[in-house]
C-alpha cells in the first residue's frame, strides 16, 4: 500500500461514477417515486397518488393489448431466430464433411459468416426505411412487386402488409429474424469451433449421421450460447420501439396501428410521455417493463436449466 | 410467411461428397442430399440479406413514377444529383451532428470506462466488488425504465436538444460494457509490468497512461467498435433528448432519428429517391468499418453477448 494510493483510486472514480450516478442509477431509481404520482412534467407539483397508475394500467385496453404483442414477440422472434441460426451455423460448420473423413464447414463458409452478419451492424432506423419499402402496399414495393410477378398476388389488390390487423406483427418479426439471425449465427459459431474436433471424429467412426451429430453433441455442447441468446432476443421483443414507431400507422404518435393492433410497451409508454404528457403513467409503465424484463430473465435461465457439460 | 423467392441457387453438389473416404457404411447418398439441401437454403439466405439492400441502394437511381410502379424496373436515372440532393436535404447536418457527438462521446466513454475498470480490476479497496456490481448492474435493465427522470434531469440542466448533454448521456449509458469488458481485460495483464513501472518511481496515473492503456489496446479496439456502432445507432435516447425545444431551436438531430424524419417528410413531399439515397450514404461508413474490421466487430458484439 503506497501513500496516495487512495487519492489516486478516489481521482480515476470520480468522474466515471458521477456521470453514471447521475444519468443512469438517479434516474432509474426516480422512475419509481414517479410511477406513485400523477405528475404531468410541465411543472413541479404533483401528488402522490399510491398505487393508482398501476390499478389504472391494468385497465388500461391498449397496454394490455401491447403486452400481449409483447409476449408474442417474446415467443416467436427467439425461436425462430434461433432455429435459424443454430441450422446455418452447423451447415457452416460441420456441414461439409472433409477429405480426411472428418467434419468441416461447407465451401464458403467464411464469406456467409461476413454477409450474414451485415445486418447486424446497421441501424435500425435503417432497417425500418428498408423495409417500409419492401412493404410498399402497392406494386412498388419488392414483396408485391415479386409476389405479382410469380402471379401469387392480384395487381389490383396487394398485401397491404403493415395494414392488415392479422399480418402488421408477422411483418414486423421478419425484420428482426433478418436482422439478427446473422448475429446469432457467429454466435453460435464461435461456440461450435470452441468444440473439441475429435468429439465429432469419434461419433463419425461410431457411424453417427449428421442429424444425430449436432442433436448428440453439438446442441447439448452449445446450450450455454442459445440460453444467453434467449435471453438477449427476450430483451429485443421486449424492447421493438424503433421498428413499431417508424413502421407501423401513427395512433396519434408512435405507430402502433392499424388500431393498436401492433403496439407495443415501449410505445404506448412513449406515446403518454411525450405525446400526452403523462409522466407519472409512462413511469408506471416503465417499472412495469422492468418486472416482466426480469420475469422473462428468472424463467428463461430456469426453463433452460441443464446440467452443465464439461469439455 | 414463407421466403417470396422462390428460384434456389445453383448448389455445388457433388464435390464434396467424392472426397468421402469409401468406408463400410458410408451413407453417400445422404451426403449428397444435404449438400443440396445446405448450400441451397445458405444460398438462399444469402440473396435475402443482399437482394433488399441492393434494390433499396438502385431506388435511389430511379424516378418518383418509377419507384411506384413495378418494384423490379431498372433504374435509368443514374445520376449523382439525388445524393447531393440528399445531403442538402439533412442527410449531411444528421451526418455531422452524429460525428460531432461521437466524435466526443466514444473516446471519452473509453477513458472514462478504462479509468474504472483498471482501478476497480487492479486495486484493493473497500466495496470494490460493490462498486463493480453496481456498474455492471446497468446493463440489465431496460432503458425505458429511466426515460422519464432521464428527460427532466437533462432538461434541469440545460442540456436538452445540446450536443453536450447527449455526449454525456451517451457515455453514462455506455460504462456498463465498458467497465465490464475492460475489467476483465486489465485483470489479465501481468502484474510484473506495473510493479517494475512503480519501482521506476512512475506514478500510479502516470503508470496507468503509460503503460497498461497501451498494453490494453486490443481490449480498447473491441471495446471501442463496439461503442461506436451502439452510439451511431442510438436511437431512443436522441428522440427524447435531441428534439428542439422551442420554435427557434436549431435542429440537431442524429443520423437514425433524422432518416425517420427524412421519411416521413418524404412520403408527404413524395421524393422517396432522396430518402433511399440518404439511406444509401448513411449505410456507406457502416459498410466501410464493418468491411475493414469485420473480425474484430464480430469478436466484439459476440463478446458483448457473452457477459
Amino acid at each position: 500500500m503506497r501513500k496516495g494510493q487512495y487519492r489516486f483510486v478516489t481521482g480515476f472514480l470520480l468522474v466515471p461514477v458521477a456521470l453514471y450516478v447521475i444519468f443512469v442509477i438517479w434516474p432509474y431509481l426516480q422512475t419509481f417515486g414517479y410511477s406513485l404520482t400523477d405528475w404531468k412534467g410541465q411543472s413541479q407539483t404533483f401528488r402522490f397518488v399510491g398505487l393508482d397508475n398501476y390499478r389504472k394500467l391494468f385497465q388500461d385496453d391498449v397496454f394490455l393489448e401491447a403486452i400481449w404483442h409483447n409476449i408474442l414477440f417474446l415467443v416467436f422472434i427467439p425461436v425462430i431466430t434461433i432455429l435459424l441460426a443454430l441450422f446455418f451455423a452447423f451447415m457452416l460448420n460441420a456441414g461439409g464433411r472433409g477429405r480426411a473423413g472428418g467434419v468441416q464447414g461447407v465451401a464458403g463458409a467464411k464469406f456467409y459468416k461476413i454477409l450474414y452478419f451485415f445486418p447486424q451492424v446497421l441501424s435500425l432506423a435503417i432497417l425500418a426505411v428498408l423495409f417500409n419499402a419492401v412493404y410498399r402496399s402497392d406494386g412498388g414495393g419488392l414483396l408485391n412487386g415479386l409476389l405479382i410477378k410469380l402471379g401469387l398476388v392480384d395487381a389490383d389488390n396487394p398485401v397491404e402488409w403493415l395494414n392488415e390487423p392479422n399480418m402488421v406483427l408477422w411483418a414486423l418479426l421478419l425484420v428482426v429474424v433478418w436482422h439478427g439471425v446473422g448475429f446469432y449465427l457467429v454466435l453460435f459459431s464461435a461456440a461450435m469451433q470452441s468444440i473439441p474436433r475429435d468429439i465429432y471424429e469419434a461419433a463419425l467412426i461410431d457411424g453417427a449421421s449428421r442429424n444425430q451429430s449436432f442433436f448428440r453433441i453439438t446442441l447439448p455442447l452449445l446450450w450455454d450460447s442459445v440460453q444467453t441468446a434467449w435471453v438477449y432476443l427476450g430483451i429485443v421483443a421486449m424492447d421493438m420501439f424503433v421498428l413499431v414507431s417508424s413502421m407501423t400507422q401513427n395512433m396519434g404518435a408512435y405507430g402502433g396501428g392499424p388500431d393498436h393492433h401492433s403496439d407495443v410497451m415501449s410505445t404506448v409508454m412513449m406515446r403518454n410521455f411525450l405525446y400526452y404528457g403523462k409522466s407519472g403513467y409512462a413511469c408506471a409503465m416503465g417499472v412495469v417493463m422492468l418486472l416482466l424484463t426480469l420475469v422473462l430473465s428468472v424463467v428463461t435461465l430456469r426453463a433452460t436449466r441443464r446440467e452443465r457439460i464439461e469439455f | 410467411m414463407s421466403a417470396p423467392i422462390k428460384e434456389t441457387a445453383p448448389a455445388p453438389a457433388g464435390r464434396t461428397v467424392a472426397k468421402v473416404p469409401v468406408r463400410p457404411g458410408d451413407r453417400r447418398s445422404e451426403g449428397v442430399v444435404l449438400n443440396v439441401f445446405s448450400h441451397g437454403f445458405l444460398a438462399l439466405w444469402a440473396l435475402l440479406i443482399v437482394l433488399p439492400l441492393l434494390w433499396l441502394v438502385l431506388s435511389a437511381f430511379k424516378t418518383d413514377a418509377q419507384i411506384g410502379g413495378s418494384a423490379l424496373g431498372w433504374p435509368d436515372n443514374w445520376t449523382v444529383d439525388v445524393f447531393r440532393r440528399a445531403w442538402d436535404k439533412g442527410i449531411g447536418d444528421y451526418f455531422l451532428n452524429t460525428v460531432i457527438v461521437l466524435v466526443f462521446s466514444v473516446p471519452l466513454t473509453m477513458l472514462f470506462g478504462s479509468m474504472a475498470a483498471y482501478v476497480l480490476a487492479r486495486y484493493r479497496f473497500w466495496g470494490n466488488r460493490l462498486l463493480y456490481y453496481f456498474f455492471v448492474a446497468g446493463a440489465m435493465f431496460p432503458v425505458f425504465l429511466a426515460l422519464v427522470p432521464l428527460f427532466f434531469m437533462v432538461k434541469r440542466l440545460d442540456m436538452l436538444n445540446t450536443y453536450q448533454g447527449l455526449i454525456l448521456v451517451y457515455i453514462a449509458y455506455s460504462m456498463p460494457f465498458t467497465v465490464f469488458f475492460m475489467h476483465a481485460f486489465f485483470r489479465t495483464l501481468p502484474t510484473a509490468v506495473f510493479e517494475a513501472a512503480i519501482l521506476d518511481g512512475a506514478s500510479h496515473t502516470r503508470t496507468f497512461f503509460r503503460v497498461m492503456l497501451p498494453m490494453a489496446k486490443p481490449g480498447l479496439i473491441s471495446v471501442g467498435i463496439f461503442n461506436t456502432l451502439g452510439q451511431w445507432n442510438q436511437f431512443i435516447l436522441p428522440t427524447v433528448l435531441m428534439q428542439p425545444q422551442s420554435g427557434d431551436d436549431p435542429e440537431r438531430y442524429v443520423l437514425t432519428q433524422g432518416l425517420i424524419q427524412l421519411q416521413q417528410q418524404q412520403g408527404y413531399a413524395s421524393d422517396l429517391p432522396v430518402l433511399f439515397a440518404g439511406v444509401t450514404i448513411a449505410m456507406i461508413p457502416m459498410l466501410v468499418v464493418y468491411l475493414s474490421f469485420q473480425r474484430q466487430v464480430q469478436a466484439g458484439l459476440t463478446s458483448a453477448t457473452l457477459k
